[in-house]
C-alpha cells in the first residue's frame, strides 16, 4: 500500500517530520472582521495555510433561475490565489475548486437557517492565500466564522478538520508532505456543539478501526478549533469601559 | 426594544452555543429550542425579558417589516411605479397610487427620479420579501435637502435611546434635524458646521457603537457645544 515506500514520514522517536506528536494539530489562529467592505469576514491561519472568507448578503438572488421560493441559496466560491503554492496556479475555476465550492456550499446549507430568507442569496467567497494541505478545512472554518460575523442565523458553526494515515499510523492534521506521500486523508466538517458531521470526504483507504481513531482525533481537534473560533468572535466585539 | 444595559455583564453567545434548559421559558429571536435546550443561532448578547430568551444580534442585515419608517433611494422608475433601494435584500415597490402627489400615468419621473431620497413607510411585506411602500402619511416626503448616512441596523436602538431620549439629546447637541429610519439610514439636516459635527458623531457610532463608549461621546459633545 502507499507506493512511496522510501519516503520516511515518521521519525525514530515516533514524532512526525515537523516534530509534532501523532495527535497534535498545527497551530491555528483566527481573526474575525478583517475585511471592511464585506458584511462579515474572517481570516484563518492553519499551520502555513492562510484562508480569507468574506460573506455578503442576504441579497436578491441573481440570476433569477437560481432563486428558491422557500429558502435562500448559498453561493460559495473557493479560489486559490496563483501565488498560494510553489507551482503557480492558473487563475480561475478548475475542477478541484468547483468540487470544493460545491461541498462547502452544501455543508453550510445544512447549518444556516436558509428558510428564513426565501428568494435570497448568501454569497461566501473563500480565498486561499497560502496553501499547505488542508485548505478546504481552513476555508470552511473561515466561512463559518465569517457567516457568524455577518449575523446570519445558523444552527451551529462548522469546523473543518482532517486526519489521515502515514506509514500505517493514523495521524491528526496532515501537512503537505504527509498529504502527498501518505496513505489516506479524511477531511470532515464537524458541528462542534452536537458532534454532527456536515461533510466528509476520504482519499485513500482506512480500516474501520483506523477510521474510528481518525474520527476521534477529528472530534478532539474540532473542539480545540471551535474554542479559537468563539474567542475570535468575542475579541472582535469586546465591550469597552462603560 | 431596550438594550437592557443594566448592571451585570452581558453574555456574548455564538451560533450553536447552548444557552440553557428551556423549561418554563420561551424562545425569542436569535434562538431555537432543540432537545429541551435553547441554542443561539446568532452572534450577539443574551437577553431575558418576561421569560423570553432572545439574542440581540451584534451584526444583522435589515429585514423589512410592515410599519417600518425607512429612508430609501429610487433605484428604478416605471410608468406607474417606483422601485426603492431600502437597504434590504430586495427592492421595495412604491405604486403611484400610494405616492403623496396626483401622478398621471407616465409622469412618475417628474416627481421622483433615480437616486432621489424619500422618507416612506412599509405598507406590507409578504413571505417572499415582496415589499410595498407608502408615502401617504404624516411627515412622509421626498428628502430634498440634508444628507443621508448609514449606521448598522443593530445600533438604531442605541441612537434612539429609551423613548428617543438619546436622539433628542443628539438633536440638541448638534443643532440638526435628524430622522432615524428603521433600515439603518439616518437623515441629517442643518447648517454646514452642525452637519459636520453630526456626521462625526455618527462616524464614532459606526466605529465603536458595540462598546459602551457612545454615550460618553454624546456627553463630551454636549459639554463642548454647551460652552459656545
Amino acid at each position: 500500500m502507499g507506493g512511496y515506500g522510501d519516503v520516511k514520514l515518521l521519525r525514530e522517536d515516533g514524532k512526525r517530520l515537523d516534530g509534532r506528536a501523532i495527535d497534535e494539530m498545527r497551530p491555528v489562529t483566527i481573526e474575525a472582521g478583517v475585511l471592511p467592505a464585506a458584511d462579515g469576514s474572517a481570516m484563518v491561519t492553519h499551520g502555513l495555510n492562510v484562508a480569507v472568507a468574506a460573506v455578503y448578503g442576504p441579497m436578491e438572488a441573481h440570476p433569477r433561475k437560481i432563486q428558491r421560493q422557500d429558502r435562500a441559496v448559498i453561493d460559495v466560491r473557493y479560489n486559490m490565489a496563483p501565488f498560494s503554492t510553489g507551482d503557480r496556479i492558473r487563475p480561475g475555476f478548475n475542477r478541484r475548486s468547483r468540487e470544493i465550492s460545491k461541498v462547502t456550499a452544501e455543508s453550510l446549507e445544512s447549518v444556516v437557517l436558509v428558510e428564513r430568507y426565501p428568494r435570497s442569496k448568501i454569497r461566501v467567497e473563500i480565498e486561499i492565500l497560502a496553501a499547505e494541505a488542508g485548505t478546504r478545512c481552513a476555508g470552511i472554518t473561515a466561512a463559518s466564522v465569517a457567516l457568524a460575523d455577518a449575523g446570519i442565523p445558523m444552527r451551529d458553526m462548522i469546523v473543518g478538520v482532517a486526519s489521515g494515515k502515514i506509514e500505517d499510523t493514523v495521524v491528526l492534521d496532515l501537512d503537505k508532505a504527509e498529504d502527498n506521500y501518505g496513505q489516506a486523508d479524511l477531511p470532515v466538517g464537524i458541528l462542534p456543539n452536537t458532534g454532527e458531521i456536515a461533510f466528509l470526504q476520504m482519499d485513500g483507504d482506512l480500516s474501520i478501526d483506523e477510521y474510528n481513531l481518525a474520527m476521534e482525533y477529528n472530534h478532539k481537534a474540532a473542539k480545540e478549533i471551535h474554542e479559537i473560533m468563539v474567542d475570535a468572535l468575542k475579541r472582535r466585539y469586546e465591550r469597552g469601559e462603560a | 426594544m431596550s438594550k437592557g444595559q443594566v448592571g451585570a455583564e452581558q453574555r456574548l453567545v455564538t451560533p450553536g452555543m447552548v444557552i440553557g434548559p428551556s423549561s418554563g421559558k420561551r424562545a425569542g429571536t436569535g434562538t431555537i429550542a432543540e432537545n429541551n435546550e435553547f441554542i443561539a443561532t446568532r452572534l450577539g448578547w443574551l437577553n431575558e425579558q418576561n421569560d423570553v430568551i432572545s439574542v440581540l444580534p451584534i451584526n444583522s442585515a435589515y429585514m423589512p417589516r410592515s410599519g417600518d419608517l425607512v429612508i430609501g433611494f429610487v433605484a428604478e422608475v416605471r410608468n406607474n411605479l417606483w422601485f426603492f433601494d431600502v437597504n434590504g435584500p430586495f427592492q421595495a415597490l412604491l405604486p403611484m397610487s400610494l405616492a403623496p402627489w396626483k401622478v398621471e400615468f407616465g409622469s412618475t419621473r417628474q416627481h421622483l427620479g433615480i437616486g432621489d431620497a424619500a422618507l416612506a413607510r412599509i405598507q406590507e411585506v409578504d413571505e417572499t420579501h415582496n415589499m410595498v411602500l407608502t408615502m401617504k402619511g404624516v411627515g412622509l416626503r421626498r428628502l430634498n435637502e440634508g444628507a443621508v448616512v448609514s449606521i448598522p441596523v443593530n445600533l438604531i436602538d442605541t441612537v434612539r435611546g429609551q423613548n428617543n431620549a438619546m436622539l433628542s439629546r443628539i438633536r440638541d447637541a448638534t443643532n440638526c434635524r435628524i430622522i432615524v429610519g428603521d433600515n439603518g439610514r439616518v437623515w441629517i439636516h442643518g447648517d454646514a458646521t452642525d452637519m459636520h459635527v453630526a456626521r462625526q458623531l455618527i462616524q464614532t457610532l459606526n466605529e465603536e457603537g458595540h462598546k459602551n463608549t457612545f454615550q460618553g461621546a454624546v456627553e463630551a459633545l454636549e459639554n463642548e457645544r454647551g460652552e459656545h
